[in-house]
């Protein structure tokens, strides 16, 4: 489905991040990551691609650093020669009311939520419009769309990225390069695991499909929109949420 | 040296706008004359660097404007 595809995926070293690499990886195409600063879950996740018999590369940049990622890319380009699919995944968290929210943590998600989206777009424009064609898939969130108290910065940083995906898209359209978001609802990972069990249970209520949403259950979603058979579809962003938000 | 550069120019815009070869004169403005819109700019510019194997910043590449304002500033890189 991916063969001889080029893929990279920010904040691939955990979570939903390693199985959309390991899913790519196995539909065919090699994967380079990017992960902040926990090298062992990258080189598990490398290790994850290989046995999938593709080439895999861990970098350890951040996002949120033109330089970083402008170097980033182009290692990624000696090595690999192309970039035909950029998922920005890397994502953090910082909740807190928004009367208590300090400054640094409103900088810090939108630094790496969204301003990251931004320079690694950015880095993979010259190669795709080059190659008249490209994928570029961003992880949102359907709280982007929704809203949820505590997370003013997440959800804004979220909600940005819709915004600058349907821009993106107008944007390179022309160049044969889509551009699409997913929003996620609740997935379970590290980042969701700290959250305490009643609020869990108050998240599951509210879930038609009943179930908390596995990283395969994104990483599948992600791999459509890669693929050619997603061709005439973008600027769309794609609930992953068991029927959360429907709006 | 000049017309080499010059011709070489016009080849990738005449190849990448569709247009007239007569139409991409010194003079002509890329945008108003020959209708590249500002994605194709962007684009004419990586295929000149390409083509030249020089690196043209965006700062640069905002004050171009003519075809011949192309052919100089490559010229004059290349010294
Ligand atoms: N889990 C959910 O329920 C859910 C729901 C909706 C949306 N999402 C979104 O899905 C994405 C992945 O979430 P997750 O739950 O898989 O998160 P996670 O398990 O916490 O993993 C986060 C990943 O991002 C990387 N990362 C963090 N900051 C970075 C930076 N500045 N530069 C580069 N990489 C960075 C981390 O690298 P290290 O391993 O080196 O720290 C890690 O690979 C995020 O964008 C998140 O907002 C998640």
């Amino acid at each position: 489905m991916l063969a001889g595809k080029v893929a990279v995926v920010t904040g691939g070293s955990r979570g939903i991040g390693r199985a959309i690499a390991v899913t790519l990886a196995q539909a065919g195409a090699d994967v380079a990551i990017f992960y902040a600063g926990n090298r062992q879950a990258a080189e598990e996740t490398v290790g994850q691609i290989q046995a999938a018999g593709r080439k895999a590369l861990a970098l350890q940049v951040d996002v949120s650093n033109s330089e970083q990622v402008d170097a980033a890319f182009k290692e990624v380009l000696a090595a690999f020669d192309r970039i035909d699919i950029l998922v920005n995944n890397a994502g953090i968290t910082r909740d807190n009311l928004l009367m208590r929210m300090k400054e640094e943590d409103w900088d810090q998600v939108i630094n790496t939520n969204l301003k990251g989206v931004f320079l690694c777009t950015k880095a993979v424009t010259r190669p795709m419009m080059k190659q008249r064609k490209g994928r570029i898939i961003n992880i949102s969130s359907v709280v982007g769309v929704a809203g949820n108290p505590g997370q003013a910065n997440y959800v804004a940083a979220k909600a940005g990225v819709i915004g600058l995906t349907k821009t993106t898209a107008k944007e390179l359209a022309s160049r044969g390069i889509t551009v699409n978001a997913i929003a996620p609802g609740f997935i379970e990972t590290d980042m969701t695991a700290v959250l305490p069990e009643d609020l869990k249970r108050q998240m599951l209520d509210q879930i038609p499909l009943g179930r908390f949403g596995s990283v395969e259950d994104v990483a599948e979603a992600v791999k459509f929109l890669a693929s050619d058979a997603a061709g005439y579809i973008t600027g769309q962003t794609i609930h992953v949420d068991g029927g959360m938000v429907t709006a | 040296m000049a017309e080499n550069t010059f011709e070489r120019v016009k080849k990738i815009i005449v190849e990448h706008l569709d247009v007239d070869p007569a139409e991409v004169t010194l003079e002509a403005s890329v945008k108003d004359d020959l209708g590249a819109d500002s994605l194709d700019v962007v684009d004419l510019i990586m295929q000149f660097e390409d083509e030249f194997g020089l690196e043209i910043s965006d700062e640069e590449a905002e004050k171009i404007s003519t075809v011949g304002d192309i052919v100089s500033y490559i010229e004059q890189k290349q010294q």
